[in-house]
């Protein structure tokens, strides 16, 4: 008998035997369904917030190079107290690596610095970040401009009264007018607005990049902070050039800050490789651990298959005998009840896949990048159709194992 | 040459600590064309030779010739084969699949020799035309008489022309005048050249067979040709 014959022969059974025992082979898949939910479930929130988060730092850029006093992330005390002490990044430090490195789109200084509110008449924009940078920062940022225009290195240089607004600041600000040309007021500052940035969003919903004000670096120093240090964003611009650049960097980076051979850097370059990498530990952690939970539960799942089907092949033996008198072979009976039991676990797939459609829409509330992937489905159907037919094979075996006589002696 | 060739078939179980034995050494030949019954008291081992001659079951010893098939040496699959091929089942409870149509009953013996669903559907109406049930084809057993029934049965049996039809007690689950019925319909069988083995205690059915082999403890008590038999 043909391979095909005999599957679509085996489909038809195991479709007249669900049928026939319709409550049954639904509570049967429950064990699969919870379990095809979990991982489906799972699979779509560890994708979502990989999403998410690779969302939120992108503003960061994946090409840019951040170089600081401290590392984004420092395991002990003892570093964390050394680099405190390590000396600040001056302005004449980035003149210096702007002037020493070569072959990259943009080098900037930032220094941020948080202000209570901006006013504009009697209106005003609370918790704003001040961003303090050069007319580079254009470049390095990636940033692009809704109305009006970014600082030119003339104004940047000149320390000049101008600034670059975020959406929201816009928004708050200047109501029924164009932002462009008025003056804001940070304390005591006025600042005219010459540009307005696009919206950006948030990051991870707490970070607010639409409420920032970019103003000239020096301004910093002379109204905001006595003597701040400076983080020094580097765009590179080609991901492929990124370790090369970051060494010479480096390289540079001593030498200015004239880091004695054999010491240890007094500064670190930071990139958004790392912070990614350190998401991905995480969420690998929490993906482990929730598909080992998963898989308990697809396990029962699995057991609830096993058990109702060796229930079918005992009930089924006087007929697994007719089969057997009439000239099925072994294989056949196999296939059959091997077909049934994936049937069943794939129907229990089936069915979990639309009951996490429903909690997914529900989920976007709360995580705009949830969604479920074609490759989650194919995962959640594959896992299904293992499971069913794993924990079938046993029975399926037991039927096919049955001598005719002795089946069909059982009525 | 004989359509089937036992000689010295013997076949014992093991029932635990002792070992019955069900057939001591049955030899026997049927040619093609004969209709045989086989009788015998419950233990007598009638129903042992019937698994035997279906190839349901192998024997311990001796030797089992089918249609030039040597049967004694076969393989589970290949006993399914020849089964599927040679040998056309008629139970006394009919073993109807009780989910599917009359239709796909009879197609069953079609679907495992490997045929094409549209031939197979062909054959299989053709065949229950056969036994006077071309008006019951999409009915469900549950839906016939223990005679349309049996009919069914006897469709799904012939419907791969096999060698033989092996029928055990078929008029066992049916009242006298259906039985009656059924018995006619194995006569019009032979008239066409089958060949018939049925197995059976009721002399009222024997007495249909031109040739009655009796089994006792396991052995041929007394094989009997046509009407020579009728007391």
């Amino acid at each position: 008998m043909k391979l095909r014959t005999e599957f679509v022969e085996g489909l038809r059974i195991a479709g007249e035997a669900i049928r026939g025992n319709l409550l049954r082979s639904v509570l049967t898949t429950l064990g699969i369904v919870i379990g095809i939910v979990t991982v489906t479930l799972m699979a779509t929130a560890i994708q979502g917030l990989d999403q998410s988060f690779s969302q939120a730092i992108s503003f960061l850029g994946a090409d840019v190079l951040h170089v600081d006093q401290r590392e984004w992330f420092i395991d002990s005390d003892v570093k964390w107290d050394a680099a405190q002490r390590r000396n600040k990044i001056t302005l004449q430090q980035v003149r210096a690596v702007e002037r020493g490195l070569d072959g990259v789109l943009g080098v900037a200084p930032v220094v941020m610095n948080q202000v209570p509110a901006v006013h504009y008449k009697d209106r005003s924009s609370s918790v704003v970040m001040l961003i303090a940078t050069s007319d580079q920062y254009l470049t390095t940022s990636g940033i692009t401009l809704s109305a009006g225009r970014f600082m030119t290195k003339a104004e940047a240089d000149g320390n000049r009264d101008v600034c670059v607004i975020g959406a929201d600041i816009a928004e708050k600000l200047f109501v029924h007018e164009s932002p462009l040309g008025k003056r804001l007021y940070a304390t005591s500052e006025a600042l005219e607005v010459i540009g307005v940035i696009d919206r950006r969003g948030t990051v991870l919903g707490r970070l607010n990049l639409d409420s920032q004000i970019i103003i000239p670096i020096r301004k910093m120093f002379t109204s905001f902070l006595w003597s701040p240090s400076c983080i020094i964003d580097v765009k590179v611009g080609d991901p492929a050039r990124l370790d090369a650049v970051r060494e010479e960097l480096r390289g540079l980076l001593r030498k200015i800050r004239r880091v004695a051979p054999g010491r240890p850097d007094d500064f670190a370059i930071n990139q958004q490789e790392e912070l990614l990498d350190r998401f991905r530990k995480v969420s690998g952690v929490i993906a482990t651990s929730g598909f080992f939970i998963t898989g308990l539960s697809l396990f029962v799942g699995g057991i609830g298959i096993m058990n109702i089907m060796f229930v079918s092949v005992v009930e089924r033996t006087a007929e697994i005998g007719l089969r057997k008198a009439l000239g099925a072979r072994r294989r056949t009976i196999l296939l059959q009840f091997l077909i049934e039991a994936a049937s069943v676990a794939l129907i229990g797939g089936v069915i979990a896949l639309l009951i996490a459609r429903g909690l997914v829409e529900v989920g976007k509330q709360f995580l705009a990048t949830l969604a479920l992937s074609p490759g989650v489905v194919l995962l959640a159907l594959g896992v299904a159709l293992a499971t069913g037919i794993v924990s079938g094979f046993l029975p399926a075996w037991r039927a096919a194992q049955m001598t005719p006589v002795e089946a069909l002696r059982n009525e | 040459m004989s359509l089937i060739h036992l000689d010295a078939i013997c076949r014992s179980y093991d029932m635990g600590s002792e070992t019955v034995h069900a057939l001591r050494g049955v030899s026997l030949d049927i040619a093609r064309g004969e209709y045989v019954a086989i009788m015998g008291p419950s233990g007598s081992g009638k129903s042992t030779l019937m698994n035997v001659l279906g190839c349901l079951d192998t024997p311990s010893s001796g030797a089992y010739e089918l249609n030039g098939n040597n049967v004694g040496e076969m393989d589970d699959d290949a006993l399914a084969d020849i089964r599927n091929r040679e040998i056309g089942f008629v139970f006394q409870t009919f073993n109807l699949l009780a989910r599917s149509s009359a239709l796909r009953n009879v197609e069953l013996p079609l679907v495992y020799a490997g045929i094409d669903p549209d031939e197979r559907r062909e054959i299989a109406l053709g065949a229950l035309r056969d036994v006077g049930l071309a008006d019951r084809v999409s009915h469900r057993p549950n839906e016939m008489s223990g005679g349309q029934r049996q009919r069914v049965a006897i469709a799904r049996a012939l419907v791969n022309r096999p060698s033989i039809l092996l029928a055990d007690e078929p008029t066992g689950n049916l009242d006298s005048r259906t039985g009656i019925e059924i018995l006619e319909l194995f006569d019009a069988l032979c008239a066409k050249g089958h060949t018939l083995i049925v197995v059976t205690h009721e002399e009222e059915v024997a007495r249909h067979a031109r040739r009655i082999v009796r089994i006792r403890d396991g052995l041929v008590e007394s094989d009997t040709r046509s009407h020579e038999t009728a007391h």
